[in-house]
């Protein structure tokens, strides 16, 4: 078994109760290089809500809640508010965090409060069996989608970014150096980060909405056709972009804005 | 010097490591993991860069490599 398990994973759960070839593990494996990398692993607490990607917390040696179905970022606004001197880090599906929880996601991105939030994007319901998902490409088949999804799909960080998250980024399942620093930059930024992990599901999605279902050609499919992200350049046509989009360290954050009012008005000095 | 692991209480046969090493260290073989599936096998181990890209990209956890190079 890796080292890095051995650290900082319940080796006496394991396996994993993941399909073969699930993405969920490379996210797994980037979080806890993250944590080993900044060694902050006992100031970290993790808040999950239902769903394939939110069993990936579950496997940590730290603080983990694992709470209802797309309330998890409602939890951890909680939990940071009780908690301010913890780094709250969000394990949230596309479903659990865009269709569910949207609500709550919005909330939290206007008020730029301090969490890491991860979501796996794998463009389906997995753990029901394979339903259509706010993010599933139009024209894909599906389990309620027999003639193809008509849908136009949800764009999960540009919906951030206008409401004034202040650290956005997208990587994929192929790019797990850069995921890896990625949630490191939003472990240690100061306001909301949104990182959007392109994944793969070969056993629910994969034929009818990658195209593949062998897991490493739906890999090498990611590499292909994404392209880096850089301000200024000209976007190219039909690919999806990658990298980090925003990184605003001059955004005020909420709770130092409660602190500030809390001074203010003289009830805590 | 490499020595290369694969675990076979973790590994469950999705082969995403064949495509991820630069190398292609690993092959197919006919031995069994506990999942019931047939799991990948380090062939020339002294070829390893110790680029960790296995490790990575391994979902499970399950490839260990040793060694000095950085």
């Amino acid at each position: 078994m890796n080292k890095l398990y051995q650290k900082y994973i319940k080796t006496e759960s394991l396996p994993t109760l993941f399909c073969p070839g699930c993405g969920n593990g490379i996210v797994q494996y980037a979080a806890i290089e993250a944590f080993d990398k900044l060694g902050i692993a006992d100031d970290v607490a993790c808040v999950s809500g239902i769903g394939c990607s939110s069993w990936i917390p579950c496997y940590f040696e730290l603080d983990v809640i694992h709470t209802m179905h797309g309330r998890a970022i409602a939890f951890a606004e909680g939990l940071k508010l009780a908690q301010p001197k913890k780094k709250i880090m969000v394990f949230t599906g596309d479903g659990d965090c865009l269709a569910i929880g949207g609500n709550h996601l919005l909330h939290a991105a206007a008020r730029n409060i301090d969490l890491t939030v991860v979501m796996v994007n794998n463009y389906i319901y997995g753990m029901t069996g394979g339903q259509k998902s706010p993010t599933t490409p139009m024209g894909s088949k599906t389990k309620t989608s027999p003639f193809g999804c008509y849908d136009e799909p949800l764009n999960g960080c540009k919906l951030v970014m206008a409401l004034g998250a202040s650290h956005v980024a997208r990587w994929t399942t192929a790019h797990p150096v850069q995921l890896a620093k990625a949630i490191e930059d939003g472990l240690e930024h100061k306001g909301f980060s949104f990182i959007e992990v392109l994944s793969q599901c070969p056993v629910q999605a994969g034929k009818n909405v990658y195209g593949e279902k062998d897991p490493a050609k739906i890999m090498e499919g990611y590499k292909e056709c994404t392209y880096r992200y850089r301000e200024g350049e000209p976007p190219v046509e039909g690919k999806i972009p990658i990298g980090t989009f925003r990184k605003d360290e001059t955004a005020t954050e909420y709770l130092e804005r409660v602190e500030a009012r809390l001074a203010s008005e003289g009830i805590r000095k | 010097m490499t020595v290369i692991t694969i675990d076979k209480a973790c590994c469950k046969g999705c082969n995403i490591c064949l495509t991820a090493c630069p190398k292609k260290i690993f092959v197919k073989s006919k031995k069994r993991n506990n999942y019931g599936t047939a799991m990948p096998e380090a062939k020339d181990p002294e070829n390893c860069i110790q680029c960790r890209m296995c490790e990575r990209l391994c979902p499970d956890g399950a490839i260990d490599v040793e060694g000095d190079k950085q």
